[in-house]
């Protein structure tokens, strides 16, 4: 199996990503929160502040690293909640159709309808705010895609020889959804999960912004952008590195997606052999 | 054995169509299969042959499960296929299989050929690994594969090869009913010839019985025993080979058999040939002679199969 320069690109981002979450407690050279000193404030990066200081002094550089671990719990598990419910829902109204597809479709159609920001603001109103809270209201709203993903795949999957092959061998509706029809339609489900992880680590930055998301002190990518609003001319660097995280990560996310979905696919495996 | 193996009974199938009204108000059903009856006997191959639409396809469906019939029963060894007592998915499985048309779409492009044969094993209460990769290489080597393309994927294999693989996965369970959909319609024609031998070869090792759907004439006449030539949902004449291809009754079967293609023979000949088969019992005639086509929203005229030959029949007008 020949992987490409791009699946390596996003791979390698990912891996930073995930190693400056998981390893933030040891590599990071201040505390994220404690660490402030107002003396220090809004200084440029240098040799001690790598990414410079913020407005409350504390260092960027391990702010981003901590911020790494809620990006990626926010993008992982929202996407997982996401990729089940709409997979679920879209697999099975295609495959059994009647009264369960219409029920399906409504929703999927009311769930466009509304502003998925404002639908998650809901969500966080009624749940409060916090991490928790988060995951769900993200979790919750970016189902609708997927679904019909999932719904036109296993459409079209359906009818064809091996799926009726497989009924004529005696597989069950489930066992032919999970064996036949879900690792054919893995793909495009896994870039949608790739592309929504990104969308995930915005969504979670706007919902930061209006004060539902992640409370501060705690950092989070978004978070730290709504606080450098006002230091954009005096200290861009609180902006920048933000931003470029948040860029990096989500690039990488959607690379190491295509790759994914290139390797997946037996075609792609011997073709570039 | 005595009687047939498999036998269908006034098999009808309908489908709702929606019209042109858009509130759906013009809601008809489609009769795509109308009382469709014959029996299929051990180590026989009955083909179904007629144009595009005509229902055979839709009539294959409903013997292997994949379709739910309106009316009318399918028996296999005496035991109902279908309607409220019919055997579960998994039961019914080891009576009858199907090789499908498309050898490009009948294989999972994600398995490869091992877990495509295995799993049915597996499904069917194999559980010994050694047995199941024993079946599954004696299965591939009658179909003339070898057992180390097993691991490969189907995209590694021709349309012949893939097609072969098809026979393999319908053969496995060992069922005694086989139904073929236009087995070799979509291979290239140099290979026709090779899955047809192939077939004839599997028939007479494991004893089976094939059900062929075909509009492709030459090899209908190469495989069969007896032919079923179907004209908008029923049968219009049935008759082993010889008799539909040297005295075709039935004006449809006639332009039918007139248009295969054959050097040196004037193939008007048979189709403008309008002296009536002898035997046909006088004062009757034919409902239609294909000429026209029926509207099919709605049933047939009435009219009934005789036979007027020993195992000869033929769609006439009802008898005074």
């Amino acid at each position: 199996m020949r992987l490409g320069f791009n699946f390596w690109l996003g791979a390698l981002l990912t891996l930073l990503v995930v190693l400056a979450g998981v390893l933030a407690p040891w590599i990071a050279p201040f505390d994220p929160v404690f660490d402030a000193d107002l003396m220090n404030s809004e200084l440029p990066p240098d040799s001690t502040f790598w990414f410079g200081t913020d407005g409350q002094g504390r260092d960027v550089f391990t702010r981003i690293l901590y911020g790494a671990q809620i990006s990626l719990t926010v993008g992982i598990v929202s996407q997982v909640i996401n990729s089940l419910i709409g997979v679920t829902l879209g697999m099975t109204a295609a495959y059994w159709g009647g009264w369960w597809d219409d029920l399906v479709n409504g929703l999927t159609n009311v769930m466009l309808a509304i502003p998925s920001l404002i639908f998650a603001l809901g969500v966080m109103a009624v749940l409060g705010p916090g991490l928790p809270s988060l995951l769900i209201a993200l979790g919750l709203t970016n189902w609708s895609w997927t679904c019909r993903i999932a719904r036109s795949s296993t459409l079209s999957l359906k009818s064809q020889g091996y799926v009726q092959a497989a009924q004529t061998l005696g597989y069950g509706d489930l066992r032919i959804m999970f064996t036949q029809i879900l690792p054919n339609m893995m793909g495009p489900i896994l870039v949608m999960a790739t592309l929504g992880m990104g969308s995930a680590v915005l969504s979670e930055a706007a919902l930061s912004f209006l004060g539902l998301g992640i409370q501060p002190p705690f950092p989070s990518w978004g978070a730290m952008l709504t606080d450098a609003r006002q230091l954009i001319q005096l200290a861009p660097w609180v902006a920048i590195f933000p931003g470029l995280a948040i860029f990096l990560s989500v690039l990488g996310f959607n690379l190491l997606g295509d790759g994914l979905r290139d390797s997946l696919d037996p075609h792609m495996r011997t073709r570039n052999i | 054995m005595s009687g047939p193996l498999l036998r269908v009974d006034d098999l009808h199938v309908r489908f709702p169509v929606s019209g042109a009204g858009l509130l759906g108000s013009g809601r008809r059903m489609l009769h795509a299969v109308n009382g469709v009856s014959f029996e299929l006997a051990k180590g026989e191959c009955l083909s179904i042959v007629g144009e595009s639409g005509c229902g055979k396809s839709t009539t294959a469906l409903s013997i292997v499960g994949l379709q739910e019939p309106t009316k009318g029963t399918i028996r296999y060894r005496d035991q109902p296929l279908n309607g409220a007592d019919a055997p579960s998915r998994l039961q019914r499985a080891k009576a009858v299989q199907m090789v499908f048309q498309d050898p490009y779409a009948s294989l999972n492009p994600r398995q490869s050929i091992h877990t495509s044969l295995a799993a049915p094993l597996r499904l069917h209460g194999v559980t010994s690994a050694s047995e199941i990769s024993d079946r599954v290489e004696v299965m591939l080597n009658s179909v003339g594969l070898t057992p180390d393309q097993a691991k490969r994927y189907p995209h590694e294999f021709s349309g012949g090869q893939r097609q072969r693989i098809g026979i393999a996965r319908a053969l496995i369970l060992e069922p005694e009913v086989v139904v073929l959909d236009e087995p070799v319609s979509a291979l290239d024609v140099s290979i026709r010839a090779q899955i047809i031998n192939l077939l004839l070869d599997l028939q007479e090792k494991f004893s089976l019985s094939y059900l062929m759907i075909s509009h492709d004439l030459s090899v209908v006449e190469h495989m069969s025993d007896r032919v079923l030539v179907m004209y908008f949902g029923q049968i219009v004449e049935e008759g082993g080979w010889q008799d539909i291809f040297e005295a075709p009754a039935h004006p449809y079967t006639r332009r039918l058999i007139a248009a295969i293609p054959k050097p040196g023979f004037s193939s008007d000949e048979m189709a403008q040939k309008t002296d009536p088969t002898p035997g046909l019992p006088s004062g009757r005639g034919f409902v239609s002679d294909g000429s026209n086509a029926p509207d099919v929203f709605v049933a047939p005229a009435p009219s009934e199969l005789v036979e007027f030959a020993p195992g000869h029949r033929v769609r006439l007008s009802p008898a005074d």
